[in-house]
């Protein structure tokens, strides 16, 4: 038996009107991978904020044992002196500065008036080796990619000699082999003593990486599973999740009758709108037939978001090549507006930056790329799009009080579901989903592909782009895998598997 | 490929190309009238408070876009109750100045409170002191002119005939020889900065850049410094106003680039919740650049009625404006978390070249205004535009 390095005993922590947490223990022994898992909104990210002082002593009860003792913090600089790191899902980084900048930012190299730049750029490099970074570390952040800077914030927090490192989904944003990558990163540093508290969605990668497993639902621990003593499987996580068992992650959907074409991309070509001499996306033709779920697999950074944008009505992109028949027509998309008329609808990854006002009410959110329907003439009629809101709300199993909450109040889920509704109200035929689950809970994801489900139903398309492989799987008719800008290949549902897209792509790479 | 080297190069120096660009064409424009001895001598006393301003306005614009535009009164009513405490009171200058000092940075933090702690908007919150201090200078001076007969503070603030460094070397008529010294020695200062940095990364194995970019520079800088110095030597020497623009240049460019308060500045403006979970107290960082400002401005309020020779409750009007320009000129972007001293200092020079060399050419004051405001959107779409292509 190893030694406890930290001890969470009876944490209760309220706001106004919520019970966050309620009773929470939580045991790390000394050198392991610990995984915490729930749904959103089971208070995951409470439990690490009280643990790593943002939420202060005295704002919470219960005690705190790291290290044999009772700790107190005010600040999150006091739990960082005791080795207590926590890299949060949002990245922390400053797109304007420096990889070495960032990652001695409040714990700067040489004196408080004199910061000793020579240091900080050779430990960065020296830390950054460690996690495996080969950049320079005077690059600027804006210019490395996700993987890259989720690496950084590693670096950075080995720099704060880190004995106890917290990672809020760490694989959130990261693709397939960066997420791979990650994970045996955070194996290597646990041969070397390293503990780590992991929090993910991702139960795959827990199963992969943790040691035990703690299952927090509605802020109380349910159960601690260890690796060989307790079944790890998904199934049985998701049993613990959700406190009942999901007999299918993918609801069936049976009688729904495949048509005609009803979109056809030819010889499609995007130039990088910066470098326009690179080819972002090059000589793409695929095809849609009404009533089916088409999904495009690939790797980050292989082109697909950057296809559906510049389909969208031009939304990406230089020197766009290539033809766009709808239902047999070849039309000419120019700008997002003409897309929307010409009924296709494009559902961003980024619901946050590119797709909702977080501080407006979902009833304007929800009416906004089709506000002519609710208007008399260029007056809203406010009591119209309160009627379609509430609607849309009822038919997606949105959960908020009322429609006039604020977009940013709501949880992951609920976001996708009001943004999923502004499109469905827009009334397209086609609707481009991209990452239409990325960061939200097993439960939620569950509703969105009944959604998904419904909307083919009723004789649409959907275009579905998603990084992770069991939902393409499991949700799609037919599937093109992209890499590179080129469609690799083309594999049906009945002969798609996780190595045959994996296949393609390394085959492509190769350049066969 | 060396292409790109160009245009990397142009985006870096831009402005610095821009200054160069623009002192030839109104050499041009005034036969060489921009460069005499006593037209530089004055370009830099008459832009002295703008320098100054430009600076604090710096770090309020670092953390996030957010401007001062209490700046003009705030010079006015410092002056106003310099002038009254000097004159009325007879205070001791030396005493006089400590408190104009200590007003400043009090009306700094009282403006800075609100914003810091409270996030009421700046933009308000100093909109208010615009008017408010406005009223104040009004009232402290009863609405008339109040002259400043102290010799000692308006020499040693860059007003009257003899505001300039007293040339103890003993040079002739036409060569103040304190002049060339200082620029000799800050060249030796300088270069032997740049060369010892350079050994010493060489020393411990740390990345070095390219060296013969970094000798060039530093060559083209000290080619400048000297240019200065003996321009001014030949004129009446170094204006006792430089010395202090000088002092808060060096300071606050040590303060944005080398100290840890520095950084934060950059940090909040860069993603400010990022900078709060990395432990660093965003409230301070905003009491603190607006509090230095009201420092700043009181700095240039004592400039300005020591140039003046007098308060009046209508100086310091549209110094906020020359103050924010210079910045955006100089390369601060409006979203907040990049920007320097120098490419500020740069922003400021250009502008005041503009001014003079207008002047000097005759043409008219309201036909200046429409240039400068025009030098300001290129300068800020510049700033965006490179900015959206970056993305």
């Amino acid at each position: 038996m190893a030694k406890i390095l930290l001890e969470m005993k009876n944490i209760t922590k309220t706001f106004p009107g919520v019970k966050a947490l309620d009773n929470v223990n939580l045991q790390v022994e000394e050198g392991e991978i610990h995984a915490l898992v729930g749904e959103n909104g089971a208070g995951k990210s409470t439990l690490m904020n009280v643990l790593s002082g943002i939420y202060p002593y005295g704002s919470y009860t219960g005690d705190i044992i790291y290290n044999g003792e009772v700790c107190k913090f005010h600040h999150i600089k006091e739990s960082e002196e005791k080795g207590i790191v926590i890299i949060h899902q949002e990245l922390a980084l400053i797109p304007y500065m420096t990889i070495g900048e960032n990652m001695f930012l409040g714990n700067e190299r040489g004196k408080k008036a004199a910061i000793n730049w020579d240091e900080t750029y050779g430990l960065a490099a020296q830390y950054m080796q460690q996690v495996g970074l080969t950049e320079s570390p005077r690059t600027l952040i804006k210019d490395i990619g996700v993987g890259k800077q989720q690496l950084v914030e590693i670096a950075k927090a080995l720099a704060k000699n880190a004995k106890l490192l917290i990672l809020d989904e760490p694989t959130s944003s990261l693709n397939e082999s960066d997420s791979q990558a990650l994970l045996d990163l955070l194996l290597k540093f646990k041969q070397e003593g390293m503990t780590c508290i992991i929090i993910s969605h991702k139960l795959n990668e827990v199963s992969y990486v943790a040691d035990k497993i703690t299952v927090i639902r509605d802020g109380a621990t349910i159960e601690t599973l260890t690796k060989g003593v307790d079944d790890l499987s998904e199934d049985r996580i998701i049993r613990g999740m959700v406190g009942r068992e999901i007999a299918d992650r993918f609801p069936k959907r049976p009688g729904v009758k495949i048509g005609e074409i009803n979109m056809e991309v030819e010889n499609w070509t995007v130039h990088h709108p910066l470098y326009s001499e690179r080819k972002v996306v090059d000589n793409v033709s695929f095809n849609v037939h009404r009533g089916e779920v088409v999904g495009i697999s690939g790797l980050m950074g292989a082109g697909r978001t950057e296809l559906a944008k510049s389909i969208f009505g031009k939304s990406y992109g230089t020197n766009i090549s290539g033809k766009l028949k709808l239902n047999g027509e070849e039309v000419q998309l120019k700008n997002a507006r003409d897309a929307v008329r010409h009924k296709l609808a494009y559902v961003t990854e980024d619901r946050k930056g590119d797709g909702l006002i977080l501080s407006n009410p979902i009833k304007i959110n929800t009416t906004l790329a089709n506000l002519e329907e609710v208007c008399n003439g260029v007056v809203i009629d406010k009591d119209k799009e309160y009627a379609v809101a509430v609607e849309y709300k009822e038919k997606l199993k949105t959960k908020c009080p009322t429609v006039e909450q604020n977009v940013g109040n709501l949880s992951g889920g609920n976001q996708q579901k009001v943004l999923l509704a502004k499109w469905m109200f827009a009334d397209p035929d086609i609707l481009i989903l991209d990452e239409p689950t990325r960061g939200i809970d097993v439960g939620a994801k569950y509703e969105i592909y009944c959604i998904i489900n419904d909307l083919v139903a009723a004789g649409k398309s959907v275009v579905m782009i998603s990084s992770e492989l069991p939902e393409i799987l499991g949700m799609s008719d037919r599937i093109y895998v992209m890499n590179e800008g080129k469609i690799a290949g083309e594999l049906t549902k009945e002969e798609a598997t996780q190595e045959k897209i994996m296949a393609c792509i390394l085959k492509s790479s190769k350049g066969e | 490929m060396d292409s790109v080297k160009v245009k990397a190069f142009i985006q870096k120096y831009t402005m610095v190309l821009v200054l160069v660009l623009v002192m030839l064409f109104f050499t041009w424009g005034t036969q060489g009238k921009i460069l005499f001895p006593q037209n530089i001598t004055n370009l830099i006393s008459q832009n002295a408070y703008v320098f100054v301003l430009a600076t604090g306005m710096l770090l309020c614009i670092l953390t996030g876009g957010n401007i001062d535009l209490s700046v003009g009164s705030v010079v006015c009513f410092v002056g106003a109750v310099g002038g009254v405490l000097m004159e009325k009171m007879g205070l001791p200058v030396a005493a006089a100045v400590v408190l104009m000092l200590l007003l400043g940075a009090v009306i700094g933090a009282w403006q800075a409170f609100w914003i810091a702690f409270l996030r009421i908007p700046p933009f308000i919150t100093t909109l208010s002191g615009m008017l408010v201090f406005r009223g104040l200078s009004n009232i402290v001076l009863g609405g008339q002119t109040l002259p400043i007969k102290s010799e000692t503070f308006t020499v040693l603030f860059g007003g009257g005939a003899n505001c300039y460094v007293p040339d103890f070397l003993g040079g002739g008529e036409g060569m103040n020889r304190v002049a060339v010294a200082v620029g000799v020695i800050a060249c030796v200062i300088y270069l032997l900065v740049t060369v010892r940095g350079h050994l010493n990364r060489k020393k411990k194995g740390y990345e070095v850049g390219n060296v013969a970019a970094m000798y060039i520079k530093a060559l083209i800088i000290c080619a400048a410094i000297m240019f200065i110095s003996i321009k001014l030597a030949q004129y009446k020497g170094i204006p006792t106003a430089l010395v202090w623009v000088m002092i808060v240049v060096l300071v606050y460019g040590y303060i944005t680039s080398k100290t840890t308060v520095g950084r934060y500045f950059y940090a909040v403006g860069g993603n400010e919740k990022a900078t709060k979970l990395s432990g660093i107290n965003t409230d301070m960082v905003y009491f603190i650049a607006y509090t230095n400002m009201g420092f700043l401005a009181a700095l240039a309020g004592m400039l300005t009625i020591a140039r003046m020779t007098s308060a009046q409750p209508t100086y310091g009007q549209n110094y906020e404006m020359d103050a924010i320009g210079s910045c955006f000129i100089g390369g601060a972007s409006a979203y907040g978390g990049i920007g320097t001293v120098p490419g500020v200092i740069i922003g400021a020079l250009l502008m005041g070249i503009i001014n003079q060399g207008m002047s000097i050419m005759g043409t008219d004051q309201n036909m200046q205004k429409v240039v400068k405001g025009l030098v300001l959107l290129a300068a800020v779409i510049f700033d965006v535009v490179s900015k959206k292509k970056s993305n």
